[in-house]
């Protein structure tokens, strides 16, 4: 780790990245996640990298369509309206099995929503807003510190799945300033090692091995089945086993279990604290990855715990993996704000009062 | 004491936190005087939508300063760089005492442009906050370069420096010595003083017992939500 810093959230989303070895940026400015294409159109060229400001956010996923086949390590980030519009991309690069990293500084909806923090992209970034059976893998982050280690461990699962990752952090996490301390700069793979690296990237056959082929169009149905059965399902079953993660606090002989994951999650930790000096016993379950959805951690919830809740900032979106989770175990409610309204932990530990009366 | 007080700086420098603070101080000044001079806190953020001095509107309208930003009366956060004319009345009104919160770097202060009328008198004061714990303000060069393109883009020249150098929760007396020692090294080299050294109150036994400092500012922060540093 680099020493501490005083980073801003976007700011240390690009140094992280560059840091990881990333060297190609394709973006397009949204707030609130400007600051990550200032900060690549100014530092990128000095490592060897190339940025573009592309013309829309359909261009840049397209852009890190092209680069990732070539073997280079991608980013791209945006928010919420921006992302929906990747959304087509991400598809295809799910079916060319194209390792590109997003970042998607979330911000409120629906359309052009507003520019204030929102968890609303939950479906959009779990279920898939691209056609097809595919999926993401995504990662959420509760502060900037973590943030910069999901990025930078990101590249490496995006290249050992073969498959875009998405970090999920909100205009909180974006905008705000934290002590930070960077995972250490690596070497950037060099180009003539990116053969051996990825041997199925287009590198050029230099008529030494055969070509190969980057391909999303399967005209014959038996063959798009076999490669959504036979490749695309084996790999997401695998992510489900390897890579689900959460944070588990006090869930043992909990009353009540709040499930909470990003910048939100620190507001249901400070809420937790209230009900202790209550007398009431709180845990909390904190998904670091929001698919693979962390199931296990539900596993832990016992006899004593009368009330499973949501909080977040969205409709319930979340919830209903939730629920899936505990398959009709325990009751689950939902404590939120919508529309880039925060919530308060004094607000949460009310409503949770609330919810605990009903029986 | 000048009646306009300009805070500019880089972003996440803390100037918002500074010109809260500021205004706050300043109405309690002048009640505990017995004078009758108003205070008004312009918020002339368009460059970021969040942490700005506006979304401590009422606590600081019931302390008694008055906070001016947009014609909508509440904090409309899509980008809308746009300022009421309303900010006019204060700083033309010699009744008022005014503290200007801008946006960050030169971007956020080029804002500043339409109201240079306003800027250039005797009794105005610009003032660059500067933190040697932020990236591109941890060396004396970088401070200078910093300051240089504020002032290259809005045509207004810098009447002193604020170190306010902090790492939020995790700040020590001894990151105030180090920014303190920086920005007196930009002060020679500019020929603008050190205004203000500013420190978090619970710190301030710590920073006298390392270093006796001039003009210290005893800062409380009202921007930072509690549930940020769980």
């Amino acid at each position: 780790m680099q020493e501490k810093r005083l980073l801003k959230g976007n700011e240390a989303f690009a140094i992280a990245a560059i840091n990881a070895g990333c060297r190609f940026y394709f973006g397009y400015p949204i707030t609130p996640q400007n600051e990550v294409p200032e900060y690549m159109s100014r530092e990128l060229k000095k490592v060897g990298g190339s940025f573009i400001q592309a013309e829309s956010e359909l261009a840049s996923v397209n852009m890190a369509y092209g680069a990732a086949s070539a073997g280079g390590r991608v980013l791209i980030s945006s928010s919420s309206p921006g992302i929906a519009l990747m959304q087509e991309g991400f598809s295809d690069l799910a079916v060319i099995q194209a390792p590109v990293v997003a970042i998607n500084v979330m911000r409120s909806g629906p359309g052009i929503g507003g520019i204030q923090p929102g968890q609303a992209d939950y479906f959009q970034v779990t279920r898939g807003g691209g056609n097809g059976d595919y999926h993401i893998i995504v990662y959420a982050p509760k502060s900037i510190q973590e943030a910069c280690e999901m990025i930078y461990n990101a590249f490496d699962v995006a290249d050992e799945y073969r498959n875009p990752v998405m970090i999920c952090a909100d205009g909180m996490l974006g905008q705000m300033m934290e002590p930070v301390c960077v995972p250490e700069p690596r070497e950037a793979m060099k180009e003539e090692d990116i053969p051996a690296a990825k041997p199925w990237a287009l590198t050029g056959h230099k008529n030494q091995r055969e070509r190969n082929a980057i391909n999303s169009v399967f005209l014959q149905q038996e063959v798009l089945e076999d490669f959504n059965m036979n490749v695309l399902a084996p790999k997401y079953e695998k992510a489900k086993k390897e890579l689900p993660e959460a944070e588990i606090i006090d869930v043992e002989g909990a009353e009540v279990v709040f499930v909470s994951y990003g910048s939100t999650s620190r507001m249901a930790r400070e809420a937790m604290e209230i009900l202790k000096e209550e007398g009431i016993k709180v845990g909390l379950i904190r998904p670091k990855t929001l698919w693979p959805f962390p199931d296990f951690a539900f596993e832990q919830i016992g006899e004593s715990t009368k009330h499973v809740i949501a909080v977040e900032l969205s409709m319930g979106q979340m919830m209903q993996d939730v629920k899936l989770a505990l398959n009709g175990r325990i009751p689950v409610s939902l404590i939120n704000k919508v529309g880039g309204v925060l919530l308060d932990p004094e607000e949460i530990a009310e409503r949770t009062k609330k919810i605990m009366e009903v029986r | 004491m000048k009646r306009i007080t300009v805070i500019a700086g880089h972003y996440g420098s803390g100037k918002t936190e500074f010109a809260v603070n500021f205004a706050l101080d300043l109405k309690k000044k002048i009640d505990a005087e017995g004078r009758h001079d108003k205070v008004a806190l312009l918020d002339m953020d368009i460059a970021n939508p969040y942490f700005r001095s506006r979304e401590r509107q009422k606590m600081l309208t019931e302390a008694g300063v008055e906070t001016i930003y947009n014609t909508f009366g509440f904090d409309i956060t899509e980008d809308l760089p746009a300022i009421t004319a309303a900010v006019r009345g204060p700083l033309e009104n010699p009744d008022y005492q005014v503290v200007v919160d801008v946006g960050g770097n030169d971007s956020g202060a080029r804002v500043l442009k339409q109201f240079a009328k306003y800027l250039t008198g005797d009794d105005v004061e610009l003032l660059c906050v500067l933190n040697g714990n932020r990236m591109e303000t941890d060396t004396v060069d970088g401070m200078i370069e910093h300051l240089e393109s504020i002032e290259l883009e809005t045509g207004l020249k810098f009447d002193g420096i604020i170190n306010n150098t902090h790492m939020l929760t995790e700040t020590t007396a001894e990151m105030i010595v180090k920014g303190y020692r920086l920005c007196s090294e930009v002060s020679g080299k500019l020929g603008i003083p050190v205004v203000w050294n500013t420190c978090r109150e619970d710190l301030l036994d710590d920073l006298k017992a390392l270093m006796d400092m001039e003009n210290v500012y005893p800062l409380k922060l009202y921007m930072r939500p509690s549930w940020l540093d769980k």
